[in-house]
């Protein structure tokens, strides 16, 4: 792990004056502290000297230990404060990022997780930047305080704490080999011993089928041993490192107590500083210790927020046009489109001609992976050709307002989405102002109602993430009433009856033959009955468009 | 309380092990009590320009705390991990016990994934339990008791004042964050498994949103949402900085107090005056004991609340039992559902009624219908998962209920919907189907599921890892693998849910020529919503809402199969 990130540092900014009062905070707690000890002293020789109780030392001891306080509190609200600004900052960042710039759908698991890194993220942050961050500076700044005030007491102390401070490289190297030794190799060993148990208790149902269930017991308690055992391996080397910097504080403490001691009985030290300097000593090493116990919590932290920044960081903002839309428009064209895969480093459409006329259907085939959905994205401005036009009644589509454009282009994603909340509101996301008649006419046309009907709720029945879930055929059919449900002039189909039955998908074929009759539609096609249904059959070969008769589909 | 101590009797935690972490926690807080303390004794001596011998033994006594302290630490901390690493491995073979016989069982979250991945999570905190939970304020008793008993043996009002402060520390405060905690945590909890959620329909849908001209909508939503997090956030900020205020407070004025009755007893000569200095940093070190506390009343509190959802799981009855004199394991490869009638709640809404069902030797018998029409429950019911609610399931001539789960598993598999993959390797994931079976059995069986070229053109063969629930390998190469499996338990019965499932037609309809040909032969029952393979069963049968259709379905008047290729 980097100590820092300067990206992160960079992007949180609500969260960097937060920070500076957070170190600060701490700045101030620790002057209070060397008041403190200063006036401890002070208290104990009056005693000493059986002189009596000076009431203003006590009551300036008091204040200084609520000023202490006071201090000490503003420091761990100031740094969760931030810890959450900053969290916030990268959510926001993230989200305007993934749906204004470079809008790009993320599968489930890796949904699940980057939210998980946006949102519960902020716990391991909250160590990194209330604990780890402002330590990283007053482990600096503390110790410098700490010999200033030491050195205006007492000149040979400062020097034995000096000498006791090479034992910090130590500590740094150690931190070094620990790191070492979790080399990646061990670290998936590790990973894989600690999920092995999630693994079991998932498949438990295969496992109770196959009469293998109770039989899994025993090997949970081999493997937690295993993971045990080498987790323990590792501890004893990282702990090392706390034990190490506990050493230097207490060993510190110990010779810079018996050095004042014997320099007390000759006569070359007073009472006074003698005490006060043996306060401060401990003081030296807190930061660096707090430093070490935080490295670890922090890192995931950082882990999570670096996670995030990769994803805001990622290159690519497509140009924004402002150019009003022809409406109505007549004729869409793709020219000498050309777009290389990043991935595979292979051109993924290579002079690829297409053009789509309002009132035809054209329906798109070829192998997976030929292209097809990623003209779906040109022509939906989600992606930006590396050459070639495409043409709007002769404008350039990367001239036009992209909001305007969208506004009239209906889409059937392959993998359509289920939004949290009502059948209904999943209908008319994309027209908020549709009547109850336009959904169910968008809904009987997708095949959905039979889907309602069985609802307990009908339209509104809670659907999506933590409600009931579709089966991917009825999600399909949702995707469909959610297009049919706008008016618009293009329509774009991405396998639009795959998970569906014949009788269901003979039926949707007929309700895109009525949408072609005066809009446009692009039909990505598997099925060859689907593709046959289309005035116009396209198919991908290498990146070009081959035109194809409707017996040629047929396998 | 009673939660916690019927953990404890789960983790079966070894007494003389939490004595050791006990006392070296302690030894660890009380040899920095005694550093400071005696430092202050040295320094306060040796004001007095004694003789330098007499300070000798002060003196190795300083140095031995110095040296004892980070021992004494380091020791306790490999000591409690040791200790937390061996309650894990106890709580998850206890609880995993308990919880075998209950899945999948009649509980439709049992049945998830994701119940049993939340269950794991509650399992995997009780590691904290000890370590963070339970260990600290056992420290803190000891520890913090034998700093008083020392401070009161030297001025009796200096250990009452140290109580005190150590009382406030160690109880008060701890419950004071416990109280704010408990006020703002649940809403915190809801705010960001709203925003969580939120995050993931945002991800997952982002281009559609954007297409869809909603894209600004949902950005307000999640900005609100944000707003009212970062909020919560921030009062949970102040919450637990003036907890920390308080803490400082607290140990500080506790010193103060000390150092003013020591003052004043030094005064008036009944206290010597060298142990001013010890007794005042005696008190201000003791603060160590209970510093730890606050955080380990959040843990108590988060592993209890585990618990108590554990517990409540592991109470529950287990749908399915074995008979206390189980009837002899089948012979005859036949399996009959009489009028079997099943159902979660209320029989007005039944998920099945009266089916009847009959599959005899040799025979394959395809069952189709919509999701959610029942066919998985039938699945469950032939392999006993699940007792029917009225009628009866045969197996082999016999009432499933009267023969052991085990025989009736042994004479019947299923390859079920979701099948899973162990994240191990291709033949470990087989193997699992029947141990015993050696590499030659294990080959034939992946011979049969038509996927042993595949495996043969990898690198590793069938050494070949299969990522996290299977995620390395594709849709199709899992369902095969899961085949190969099915195959290799060599059952006389063998049910198929939904092998297709996320396949494209192509392969589905490959996957299910080859899956009825290697199990020709044996009785099979095919579950299905997809077209694919039924003309190659020997009888149809269509489950719609819970019923079997009346009269039989035959290949010629299914109206929704889609034209063969060719």
């Amino acid at each position: 792990m980097r100590p820092l990130d300067p990206r992160l540092l960079r992007r949180v900014r609500p969260a960097r004056v937060a920070l500076a009062a957070d170190v600060l905070f701490g700045f101030l707690a620790t002057i209070a502290l060397l008041i403190q000890a200063t006036l401890f002293a002070a208290i104990v020789a009056r005693a000493f000297e059986h002189r009596p109780l000076d009431p203003r030392e006590v009551i300036a001891f008091c204040g200084v230990v609520v000023a202490r306080a006071v201090f000490a509190a503003g420091f761990e609200a100031t740094g969760r404060r931030a810890a959450a600004l900053a969290t916030s900052e990268l959510r926001m960042a993230l989200v305007e990022r993934r749906l204004f710039d470079m809008p790009t759908a993320a599968d489930g698991a890796e949904a699940g997780e980057i939210a998980a890194a946006a949102v519960s993220g902020v716990d391991g942050l909250e160590a990194y930047f209330a604990r780890y961050l402002p330590q990283l500076v007053l482990a600096v700044l503390v110790p410098i305080a700490v010999l200033a005030w030491t050195a205006a007491i007492d000149l040979t102390s400062v020097v034995i704490m000096v000498l006791t401070l090479p034992l910090i490289p130590v500590f740094m190297v150690l931190i070094g080999r620990y790191t070492e030794s979790k080399t990646r190799a061990r670290w998936v060993a590790l990973t894989r011993l600690s999920n092995h148990f999630l693994d079991v208790v998932r498949g438990l149902p295969t496992l109770r089928a196959f009469n293998r269930g109770a039989a899994q017991a025993e090997r949970i308690e081999a493997v937690s041993e295993a993971y045990r055992r080498t987790t323990m391996e590792t501890l004893r080397v990282s702990f090392l490192s706390g034990a190490v910097l506990d050493l230097a504080a207490t060993l510190a403490t110990a010779l810079v107590a018996v050095t004042l001691g014997v320099r007390l009985v000759e006569g070359t030290v007073a009472f006074r500083p003698a005490l006060t300097v043996l306060l401060l000593t401990p003081e030296l090493y807190i930061p660096l210790r707090s430093l070490a116990a935080q490295f670890h919590v922090s890192a995931d932290g950082l882990a999570a927020a670096e996670r995030i920044l990769d994803l805001i960081e990622a290159p690519e903002t497509p140009a924004v046009g402002t150019d009003r839309v022809p409406d109505p428009w007549r004729s869409l064209r793709l020219r000498d489109i050309s777009l290389r895969n990043e991935e595979r480093g292979s051109k993924l459409l290579d002079g690829f001609d297409l053009t789509i006329e309002r009132g035809e259907v054209v329906a798109l085939v070829g192998p997976s992976g030929a292209g097809k959905s990623t003209v779906a994205a040109l022509l939906l401005g989600l992606r930006t050709p590396d050459g070639g036009t495409i043409t709007v009644d002769g404008t350039d589509l990367a001239t036009l307002d992209l909001r305007g454009w969208r506004t009239n282009v209906a889409w059937v994603p392959q993998r359509p989405t289920v939004f949290r909340g009502s059948v209904r509101d999943n209908i008319a996301i994309g027209n908020p102002s549709a009547s109850i008649e336009q959904i169910d006419r968008a809904s009987k046309a997708a095949g959905l109602d039979e889907v309602v009907a069985d609802l307990p709720r009908g339209y509104e029945s809670d659907i999506g993430e933590g409600a009931r879930g579709l089966s991917a055929g009825e999600t399909r059919r949702l995707a469909l009433a959610r297009a049919l449900a706008r008016s618009a002039q293009l329509v774009i189909l991405d396998e639009p009856t795959a998970n569906l039955d014949a009788e269901s998908g003979e039926s949707i074929a007929a309700s895109i033959r009525e949408l072609g009759a005066d809009r446009a539609v692009l039909l990505i096609a598997h099925s060859p009955e689907l593709a046959r249904s289309a005035d116009r059959i396209v198919r991908i070969e290498d990146g070009r468009a081959v035109a194809v008769s409707k017996q040629a589909v047929l396998p | 309380m009673n939660t916690l101590r019927e953990l404890l009797r789960i983790a079966r935690l070894p007494r003389a092990r939490i004595v050791v972490s006990v006392v070296l926690g302690s030894l660890s807080v009380l040899l920095g009590v005694g550093l400071m303390s005696l430092a202050g004794y040295v320094i306060s001596r040796a004001a007095e320009h004694p003789p330098i011998l007499s300070l000798t033994v002060a003196i190795v006594a300083v140095r031995v705390c110095g040296i004892g302290k980070p021992v004494a630490r380091y020791l306790e901390r490999l000591e409690r991990h040791d200790l937390a690493f061996r309650v894990l491995a106890r709580m998850r073979v206890g609880f995993f016990r308990q919880i075998e016989p209950l899945v999948p069982g009649r509980l439709p979250e049992l049945r998830r994934g994701d119940l049993l991945a939340t269950m794991v999570g509650d399992i995997d905190a009780m590691q904290e339990l000890f370590l963070r939970g339970l260990a600290p304020p056992l420290v803190a008793v000891v520890a913090g008791g034998i700093s008083i008993a020392i401070a009161a043996a030297f001025l009796p009002a200096a250990g009452l004042i140290l109580a005190a402060g150590l009382l406030v520390g160690g109880i008060g405060i701890p419950s004071l964050a416990a109280f704010t905690s408990r006020r703002t945590g649940p809403r915190q909890a809801a705010a960001r498994a709203e925003m969580t959620a939120e995050l993931v329909d945002l991800l997952r849908g982002g281009p559609e949103l954007v297409v869809l001209g909603a894209a600004e909508e949902a950005v307000e939503t999640v900005r609100t949402l944000d707003t009212e997090l970062v909020h919560l956030e921030r009062r949970e900020a102040k919450a637990a900085g003036f907890v920390e205020g308080l803490s400082t407070a607290v140990s500080g004025l506790t010193v103060a107090g000390v150092l003013v009755v020591c003052a004043t007893a030094a005064a008036a000569g009944t206290l010597d005056r060298v142990m001013v200095a010890s007794l005042a940093l005696l008190a201000m070190a003791s603060f160590e004991a209970v510093a730890p506390l606050p955080a380990a009343a959040q843990v108590l509190r988060g592993t209890i609340g585990s618990g108590r959802r554990l517990l409540d799981i592991t109470r529950q009855e287990p749908s399915v039992i074995d008979p206390p004199e189980p009837a002899d394991p089948p012979r005859d490869p036949t399996v009959m559902l009489e009028q079997v009638g099943f159902g979660y709640a209320d029989e007005e809404a039944w998920e099945l009624r009266d089916v009847n069902l009959q599959l005899e030797p040799g025979r394959s018998v395809a069952l189709i219908g919509r999701s959610g029409a029942g066919k998985s429950t039938i699945a469950a019911l032939m392999v006993r998962f699940l007792d029917p609610d009225a009628g009866r399931v045969m197996v082999g001539g016999a009432d499933a209920r009267t023969v052991r789960q085990h025989d009736v598993r042994s004479f019947v598999t299923l390859d079920a919907q979701e099948a899973y993959l162990f994240s191990t390797t291709i033949r470990e994931n087989v193997r699992l189907a029947n141990p015993p079976a050696d590499d030659h059995d294990i080959e034939r069986a992946l011979r049969r599921a038509q996927i042993w070229e595949w495996i043969a053109s990898l690198p590793d063969g069938w050494d070949t890892y299969v990522g996290e629930e299977g995620t390395l390998v594709s849709g199709g190469e899992r369902q095969r693998i899961a085949l190969a499996r099915t195959f290799l338990a060599d059952a006389p019965v063998v049910v198929l849910d939904e092998p297709t499932a996320h396949l494209d037609p192509e392969t589905a309809e490959r996957l299910v020529d080859d899956a009825l040909h290697a199990t020709e032969g044996r009785t099979v029952l095919l579950i299905t919503h997809r077209p694919e393979g039924l003309d190659a069963v020997d009888e149809i049968l269509r489950l719609r809402r819970g019923r079997l259709d009346p009269q039989k379905s035959s290949r010629a008047s299914l109206p929704n199969r889609i034209p063969r290729k060719g």
